[in-house]
């Protein structure tokens, strides 16, 4: 029922390397937390971010590259990291092409 | 997910029966559908019962993701309805309407009307005294409060009260219901706010006097509350989590029976409310929230 404010942005085309990937990712948490994080910094660890958080990015994900993120792959640990997010991107195959839309931001 | 996978086992349970489909009501629903229990939910609002079934899923995802549901478990079945009547065969029923005390209350007696006496009755109030409550039911014995918490699928701990006329019978089954939830009841006497939201809301509401003011924003309180006091969210997240009228009307049920100016809800949250920011689940609050779908 609720609607998503899913204004597509210009950022398509940036690439599904794994750089681009990352890239991406670091300006989303960015943006959502207003402070910056490393790659291989632990967004969980405590004091960071919530659990609700964390299904953020699994729809931010699934979103912007088109996979499915479900069953064994559904654990926090996948999500930790940036560089945890872009394995599992890749291992899904997931691609901005594939998403076939852009990310909203 | 609505439509069950499995209708081979512990769907031939009678079902759970939550009232209101809201944060807390499709919260209550997952938690208890995850831990392989059919759930009936009832709400009066069409919408929310066709939203039900996603946001239902999102928890379900959530839960599953912080490993907060049992391994390998298979999920119970989900169906809803829109009046009480639907509560007739219920296992157990979870009252989780609008913070009103009347509407409460008139729920409540249509539902003790629909169910076979002896049957538990939870109201997952937020602070009405279970004994104002208990008045309007004919089995006053079978009532007891449950305060879930929010997200009701991931804090495993839960305030009971039992109420002055709250019965041993209910009492056991309380306990049994939330064994087979997962969850760790801690049982406190009757009294507006019980303990926690007593405590929680003056806080809550202190510190949206404190953004008022000027003296500091939202993320500068939270993080102070945070980062030195140790709370995990922030009392302004907590607030956006909440829901912003329901946080408002829960401050008026304890104004109302207290007294204590402490809870007169905030000038900022009630404008906050009438310009329907309601938190997360309007998509904002005292922060934005982007993916507003997804709130729980
Ligand atoms: N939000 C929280 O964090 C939280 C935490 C613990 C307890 N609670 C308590 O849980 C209860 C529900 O709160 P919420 O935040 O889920 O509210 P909500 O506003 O999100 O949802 C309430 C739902 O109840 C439905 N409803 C209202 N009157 C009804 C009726 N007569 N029959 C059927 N459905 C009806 C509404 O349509 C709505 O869908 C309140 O008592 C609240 O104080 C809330």
């Amino acid at each position: 029922m609720t609607q998503t404010s899913d204004q597509a942005g210009s950022a398509a085309g940036t690439g599904q390397d794994a750089p681009g990937i990352a890239d991406e990712l670091l300006g989303f948490l960015a943006a959502r937390t207003k402070s910056t994080w490393e790659h291989d910094q632990d967004l969980f660890a405590v004091g960071g971010m919530s659990s609700l958080f964390a299904m953020q990015l699994v729809v931010h994900l699934e979103k912007t590259y088109g996979v499915t993120i479900s069953g064994a792959d559904l654990m926090l640990d996948n999500f930790r990291t940036v560089d945890a997010m872009v394995r599992l991107v890749h291992k899904l195959g997931g691609s901005r092409a594939s998403a076939g839309a852009t990310a909203g931001e | 997910m609505t439509d069950n996978t499995d209708s081979t086992d512990n769907n031939a349970e009678d079902p759970l029966v939550v009232v209101g489909a809201g944060v807390m009501g499709t919260a209550i629903a997952a938690l208890a559908v995850g831990h392989g229990h059919p759930v009936r939910l009832i709400d009066h609002s069409p919408e929310a019962c066709a939203a039900a079934p996603e946001r239902i899923e999102l928890h379900l995802r959530t839960a599953r993701m912080m490993g907060a549901l049992p391994a390998g478990g298979r999920l119970g079945r989900l169906t809803t309805a829109g009046t009480p009547d639907a509560a007739a065969g219920a296992a157990a029923v979870i009252e989780a309407v609008t913070e009103d005390p009347g509407e409460k209350a008139a729920v409540l007696a249509e539902l003790a009307a629909a169910v076979r006496p002896g049957t538990l009755l939870v109201s997952n109030t937020s602070g009405v005294p279970i004994e104002e409550m208990a008045g309007a039911v004919p089995h006053p014995e079978d009532l007891v409060g449950v305060h879930f918490m929010n997200p009701a699928y991931l804090i495993r701990t839960v305030e009971v009260i039992l109420g002055p006329r709250s019965g041993a019978a209910a009492a056991t089954a309380v306990r049994e219901l939330l064994a087979g939830l997962g969850r760790e009841g801690i049982v406190v006497g009757d009294g507006p706010g019980f303990v926690t939201s007593r405590l929680l809301h003056r806080m809550l509401n202190d510190a949206i006097e404190v953004v008022r003011e000027g003296r500091a924003g939202p993320e500068t309180v939270d993080a102070l509350m945070r980062h030195c006091i140790g709370h995990r969210t922030g009392p302004l997240a907590t607030a956006d989590l909440i829901g912003l009228d329901n946080l408002a009307d829960s401050l008026r049920v304890l104004h109302e029976r207290t007294g204590d100016a402490a809870f007169r809800p905030s000038e900022l949250l009630l404008e906050k409310v009438r310009r329907g920011e309601l938190g997360r689940k309007s998509g904002r609050g005292f922060y934005t929230y982007d993916y507003e779908e997804i709130t729980p």
